[in-house]
């Protein structure tokens, strides 16, 4: 039995839990805790731990998905690149421009150390605040070589796009470097 | 779809940049402090501004640009009648009053110093309405945003919101491949053109500032200022090794790796 593993990350409260609730097989084994500050008061919960999917492929294939805790940054985060990743997804929740600063900070650190490949999902494209992908692409500076996407974390149909525009983008890369 | 938000989070300068990138057409309006500004754009070129209840008229412009004095600027006004900008500059012209030229450097200057001006504003909420433009009949003119932000970015004093748009003095900078960035189009101060001068993605933004004998402020102001005015892009250096952890790449049978992401593609297809 092989497994493979996919990170999703971003800033707090952008849709990260939400969007392996929608494709995981099991139920999201995620760690949510009442928010005590009340700066971050705009929901009842946070992921404390890592969250945790599942979507099997075959007998012998299983694809994990882990979502960073929303809080922390993830410093800690290259130790758990470990054999097996594939590659990462950046959730941005487009309709919080006070977000946006953190966010281009996780991609800067991108930038400088991403060993695999990752696309960013502009998220909460159906609320009505939410900035259009091609301004937001400018906004958080994103490489010319990086995919943004649109999504809707709580919808599946959008979430399967990303993440197949992820693995499109992974073997893109195998192609190139084999 | 909306592109609103605070000045707090996305700032002036980054807004101007989004603007000009994205080629835009439309007016972006913030309310300040204290007063609430106006700014046009047409194809990402600056064309006109409002203040306040500040008296944008060309009267009004020409009066503060001391090319009237307010007599003749009321006397003006009472011959005037209803007659709008446009008809009253050539009335103007015609008149022998003033030159074209005199009209254009008044409008100029008066868009530009309410432009300067919100580059000191840190706080206030901001919208902008595409394909809003200025009522029919005012002058406008078309002003290249580059300038604009480099020149505003001059100013910038904060260093812990330079240190946190550029983080990384390690990583190296790049021209931008957009056909219509001409840096050659851009007024540069002798320090920026020394810091282009050593742009190439071998160089780190470090390297850059040792060689010209810049301190991190100083490198991190022009190197912000170049990001915003669209010109440049920082890279990973050429050769910059990867962190220990971040190498350890997935096994390298190369047929393997390919035939397991295409497995992925298929289940997820299929869900
Ligand atoms: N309208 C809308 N709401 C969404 C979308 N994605 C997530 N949400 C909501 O946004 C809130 C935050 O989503 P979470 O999935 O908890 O976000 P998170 O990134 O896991 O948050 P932390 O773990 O606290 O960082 C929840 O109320 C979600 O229901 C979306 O695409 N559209
Ligand atoms: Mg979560």
């Amino acid at each position: 039995m092989q497994t493979v593993k996919m990170v999703v990350t971003g800033p707090f409260n952008s849709g990260k839990t939400a969007f392996i609730c929608s494709v995981s097989e099991i139920d999201v084994v995620s760690t949510e805790r009442k928010i005590s500050t009340e700066a971050e008061r705009v929901k009842e919960t946070t992921t404390v731990a890592m969250d945790f999917g599942r979507i099997t492929v075959d007998d012998d294939l299983v694809l994990y998905l882990f979502g960073t805790p929303g809080q922390k940054r993830f410093d800690f985060m290259w130790e758990i690149l470990s054999e097996g990743m594939l590659g990462f997804i950046v959730m941005v929740d487009s309709a919080r421009p006070e977000t946006f600063r953190e966010a281009r900070g996780i991609l800067q650190t991108f930038r400088a150390y991403a060993p695999t490949p990752y696309v960013v999902a502009a998220n909460k494209q159906d609320h009505e605040d939410a900035w259009e992908v091609d301004d937001l692409r400018i906004a958080l500076k994103l490489a010319s070589n990086v995919k943004m996407l649109p999504c809707v974390a709580t919808d599946k149909e959008s979430v399967k796009k990303v993440l197949l525009e992820l693995l499109y983008s992974i073997l893109e890369e195998m192609k190139e470097t084999g | 779809m909306a592109l609103k938000g605070n000045l707090r989070d996305v700032t002036i300068t980054q807004l101007l940049n989004l603007i000009n990138l994205a080629r835009k057409t439309g007016t972006l309006t913030v309310e300040g402090p204290k007063e609430v500004a106006w700014v046009s754009f047409n194809g990402g070129k600056l064309i006109y501004a409002q203040l306040g209840n500040e008296d944008g008229t060309l009267i009004g412009i020409l009066t503060k640009a001391g090319k009237m004095t307010p007599k003749q600027a009321q006397v003006i006004r009472t011959h005037a009648g209803d007659k709008r900008d446009k008809e009253l500059g050539l009335l103007l012209i015609n008149a022998g009053y003033l030159t074209q030229q005199d009209i254009l450097i008044g409008i100029r200057k008066y868009v530009l110093d309410i432009v300067y001006q919100l580059f000191t504003w840190i706080d206030g909420f901001f919208r902008f309405d595409a394909d809003v433009l200025p009522p029919e009949d005012s002058i406008t003119i078309r002003l290249n945003l580059e300038n604009i932000i480099m020149e505003g970015s001059r100013h910038v004093q904060e260093w812990e919101y330079l240190q946190e748009e550029i983080p990384n003095l390690n990583m190296a900078l790049n021209f931008v491949e957009r056909p219509d960035a001409n840096i050659r189009d851009v007024q540069l101060t002798v320090e920026e053109w020394r810091v282009v001068s050593y742009i190439n993605p071998k160089n780190t933004i470090h390297q850059i500032a040792k060689a010209n004998k810049m301190n991190d402020l100083e490198i991190r102001r022009i190197v912000y200022g170049l990001l915003q005015a669209g010109l440049i892009d920082i890279v990973r250096p050429e050769g910059m090794s990867l962190p220990m952890q971040a190498r350890r790449l997935p096994p390298v049978d190369k047929k393997k790796q390919t035939s397991l992401v295409n497995r992925l593609i298929e289940r997820i297809r299929s869900m």
